[in-house]
């Protein structure tokens, strides 16, 4: 099997790749729209601010290519966030894959901002790997629209997306790679679909 | 509201772990791999391994130990030491560190706050704060890493973790030099002042004695309590401490 992590230069990436690693899986590091577009599987990590990413993703002419994967994909963090319609973060427009708005978190009276650490998920879709009662790994400022794609989801003043599945386009907002067994649970369904 | 978290923290010399107490006299006691793995499968929520004589000795932190945790690791960490600059903080995040904590660093030149939060976002950011009480006043220190260049950096504590937070850093890591190494508890009314200084989460550190000095942490409104000490020395055991955090109402991830 063929794994693609989107390359965009800077980015957090060391973590993911050594996760896939260890599922015995070695991911290739490309920005190739072509190496992209023939991967069997394609992980869209998070760098930065979404409209630094996106504008990372167009000037390697990645956009189209993301868009039309046809086999799974999966935004990771940020990465998921880049598969909404657009990002309150610097304003930015995103690949419009999954239909929603990514928000700003509003901290509150015993509600910090970011997001950070690990929250009990909701399942909806075990078919992900995760369980009801699991707890992952959270660091985000920003969090998408709970809709329709929503399969698991965290609270943090409000409801927040944890996971998200919408025909072959996978998200996840919490980091697998770094969320014990079930992250490693979580990737491997990505792996196995 | 995510559970709280129990974070160990590992000072590391050359790639092993040493500890001191009151930040001298260190000793070595052991690989940072076999620490890092003994506290995931302990139940450990994150850690925190600090390069402790990068920043006195004024150089970049080595990473070859960053990648050698993140291989076998799968709990976020952070790590420190030396980072200054937007190059250092890709190559640890690149290494496999989820976070880079800044402090002496961040004191010289603030912007380097801004600019790795614009690069990485500030989930990314970690402010370490060594704060020292002085006739009931907080200041920041600054060069902790070694007693001889440990000096006053002429900022209040208040006023600096304002400064960073709209900076861009995404999480304070609050050490009472006071308290640090001493087991006597955490300083419950400095920690209270500064969590409702900033709005991002706020990490306790230094003084963890007792299972009652985290608890008293977390009523604080700490989102996690770090400590070293008491684990090494295996004076308290993760998993009881969050059986007994877990009864007294605190959400814990078991």
């Amino acid at each position: 099997m063929t794994l693609a992590i989107v390359d965009l230069g800077y980015g957090n990436i060391g973590s993911i790749r050594i996760a896939f690693e260890r599922l015995g899986v070695t991911p290739i590091l490309t920005a190739d729209p072509g190496e992209i577009a023939r991967a069997d599987r394609v992980v869209l990590p998070g760098v930065g601010a979404a409209a630094f990413a996106m504008a990372r993703i167009e000037e390697r002419g990645l956009g189209d290519v993301l868009r039309a994967f046809p086999r799974p994909l999966l935004g990771i963090c940020l990465g998921m966030q880049l598969l909404f319609d657009r990002s309150e973060e610097e304003d930015a427009a995103c690949l419009a894959l999954i239909e929603g708005v990514v928000r700003r978190l509003e901290p509150a009276a015993g509600l910090s901002v970011p997001h950070m650490g690990w929250s009990r998920l909701a399942v909806a879709d075990p078919g992900c790997g995760l369980a009801d009662g699991d707890y992952v790994y959270f660091a985000h400022s920003y969090a998408c629209d709970d809709g329709p794609a929503t399969i698991a989801r965290a609270d943090h003043g409000r409801p927040i997306p944890a996971a998200i599945r919408q025909g072959n386009v996978l998200g996840a907002q919490f980091h697998p790679e770094r969320s014990g067994a079930a992250g490693a649970r979580f990737l491997r369904a990505f792996l196995d679909s | 509201m995510p559970a709280r978290r129990i974070i160990p923290c590992l000072d590391v010399r050359d790639g092993r772990v040493v500890k001191g107490v009151r930040f001298r006299d260190h000793r070595d006691v052991g690989d940072v791999v076999e620490h890092a793995l003994r506290y995931r499968d302990e139940g450990a929520d994150e850690l925190v391994f600090y390069d402790i004589t990068a920043s006195a000795e004024g150089r970049a932190l080595d990473t070859a130990w960053i990648d050698r945790i993140a291989r076998v690791i799968d709990i976020p960490f952070a790590v420190a030491g030396g980072i200054r600059g937007l190059d250092q903080a890709a190559a640890c995040l690149d290494a496999g560190a989820d976070k880079v904590s800044i402090n002496s660093p961040a004191l010289e030149r603030p912007a380097l706050i801004a600019e790795i939060a614009r690069a990485f976002g500030s989930q990314c950011v970690v402010l370490g704060v060594d704060s020292l009480e002085a006739d009931g006043d907080y200041r920041v220190k600054q060069y902790t890493g070694s007693v001889a260049a440990t000096r006053d950096s002429g900022r209040r504590t208040l006023d600096w973790v304002r400064e960073a937070t709209d900076r861009g850093a995404g999480e304070i890591v609050l050490n009472c030099m006071n308290r640090d190494g001493v087991r006597g508890g955490y300083d419950i009314a400095h920690l209270g002042a500064v969590i409702d200084a900033v709005t991002v989460p706020v990490i306790a550190s230094g003084g963890a004695g007792a299972r009652d000095h985290f608890r008293d942490a977390f009523a604080a409104g700490a989102s996690g309590a770090l400590a070293a000490t008491v684990f090494h020395d295996r004076i308290i055991a993760i998993p009881d401490l969050k059986e007994y955090l877990a009864t007294c109402g605190i959400e814990m991830r078991r």
